[in-house]
C-alpha cells in the first residue's frame, strides 16, 4: 500500500481501537446517550444521570458477554 | 492591595482545581502505559496552548469551551470505559497479584522504540482542555479585576504546584499493581469523560464540580460489584433468584 493510504489506514485503525475498542455496542451506548442527553435538555427536562446509568448498565452488560466467549 | 491578593487566591484555587484534574490524568496514563510517550504528549499539549493563548490572548474568553468539553469528554469516557472494563476483568480474575512486585502475567508497560499514541494522545488532550480551562480563568478573573499579572502568577502557579506534588507522587503510584492501577485510570478516566461531555452538551451538573467526587464513589461501588459478581461467576457461585 502507498505510504499516504497507509498512513491514513493506520489512523483510522488507532482512532477506532481508541474510541470503539473491542466492544461497539459499549460506544454505540454512550453516542446514543449523548443524544438522547441532548434532547432531554433541549426540552427542559434534567438528563445529567442518563449517562451515569448507561454506563453502569453497559459495563455489566459487556461483562456479561465477555465471560460467556 | 486586597483586591490584588484576592485575585491571586481565587485565581490560584479555580486553577488548582482544573490542575489536579490535568495531573490526574497524566500521572495515571503514564504509570500504566509508560512515561515518555505521555510526557510528550503533554509538552505538545502546553505546546499548543501557549501558542493558542499568545495568538488569542484577552479573546480567549471567547472560544467556545463547550464543544470542545463535549468532543474531549466523549473521546475520555468511550475509551476510559475500555479500561474500565478491562479493569475489573483483571482484578477479578487475578486480585492484586503484582503488589511489591511486577505481576508475571501482566502485560509489560510501552517500551518499543516508537511513540505510544494513546498516552500521547490522553495526556495531550487532558492537558489542552484543562489548561484551556485555566487560561480562561486567568483571563476572566484578571481582566474583570484589572490584576491581570496577579491572575497570570495564581494560575500558573497552581500547575506548577500540583504538577510538582503530582511529580512526586508518581513513585508511590509505580508501586500499584497495574491491573488495580489499569481499573483506577479507568475509572478517573469515566469520571472525568462522563462530567464533561454532560458539561459540553450545556446541561448543568447538581453541585457543579462537586458532582465529581460523586461519580468516582458511584464508579467506584460498580467496579466492586462487578469484581464480586465476575469472581462468583468464576467461582460457579450463582445470586439467589
Amino acid at each position: 500500500m502507498p505510504p499516504p493510504f497507509s498512513w491514513l489506514v493506520a489512523v483510522v485503525k488507532f482512532l477506532y481501537d481508541f474510541i470503539v475498542g473491542d466492544d461497539w455496542t459499549v460506544a454505540a451506548a454512550v453516542f446514543i446517550g449523548l443524544i438522547l442527553s441532548a434532547i432531554l435538555n433541549v426540552n427542559q427536562i434534567a438528563a445529567w444521570w442518563l449517562i451515569p446509568v448507561i454506563v453502569v448498565v453497559m459495563l455489566g452488560v459487556s461483562l456479561r458477554r465477555a465471560s460467556r466467549t | 492591595m486586597t483586591g490584588l491578593w484576592a485575585v491571586l487566591i481565587t485565581t490560584f484555587l479555580a486553577s488548582a482545581v482544573e490542575a489536579i484534574e490535568m495531573v490526574t490524568i497524566v500521572v495515571g496514563v503514564g504509570a500504566t502505559r509508560g512515561w515518555r510517550s505521555t510526557l510528550i504528549g503533554a509538552a505538545s499539549g502546553f505546546g499548543v496552548l501557549a501558542v493558542v493563548v499568545v495568538v488569542l490572548g484577552a479573546a480567549l474568553s471567547r472560544v467556545p469551551i463547550g464543544p470542545l468539553r463535549l468532543i474531549v469528554g466523549a473521546l475520555l469516557l468511550t475509551f476510559g470505559l475500555q479500561w474500565f472494563r478491562k479493569g475489573i476483568r483483571r482484578v477479578a480474575a487475578r486480585g492484586l497479584a503484582g503488589i511489591g512486585g511486577q505481576d508475571p502475567h501482566e502485560a509489560a508497560e510501552w517500551t518499543s522504540p516508537g511513540m505510544d499514541w494513546t498516552a500521547w494522545f490522553l495526556a495531550f488532550k487532558g492537558v489542552v482542555l484543562e489548561g484551556l480551562e485555566v487560561a480562561f480563568i486567568v483571563v476572566t478573573f484578571g481582566a474583570g479585576a484589572n490584576h491581570f499579572v496577579a491572575a497570570v502568577i495564581g494560575g500558573v502557579g497552581a500547575i506548577i504546584i500540583v504538577g510538582g506534588i503530582g511529580l512526586a507522587l508518581h513513585q508511590t503510584v509505580r508501586r500499584i499493581p497495574r491491573s488495580l492501577l489499569q481499573l483506577i485510570v479507568g475509572v478517573l478516566l469515566t469520571t472525568f469523560g462522563t462530567f464533561w461531555a454532560i458539561e459540553g452538551l450545556g446541561i448543568n451538573w447538581p453541585g457543579s464540580d462537586a458532582a465529581i467526587p460523586l461519580l468516582l464513589v458511584l464508579y467506584a461501588a460498580t467496579a466492586l460489584t462487578y469484581i464480586t459478581l465476575e469472581r462468583n461467576r468464576a467461582l460457579g457461585l450463582r445470586p439467589a433468584a
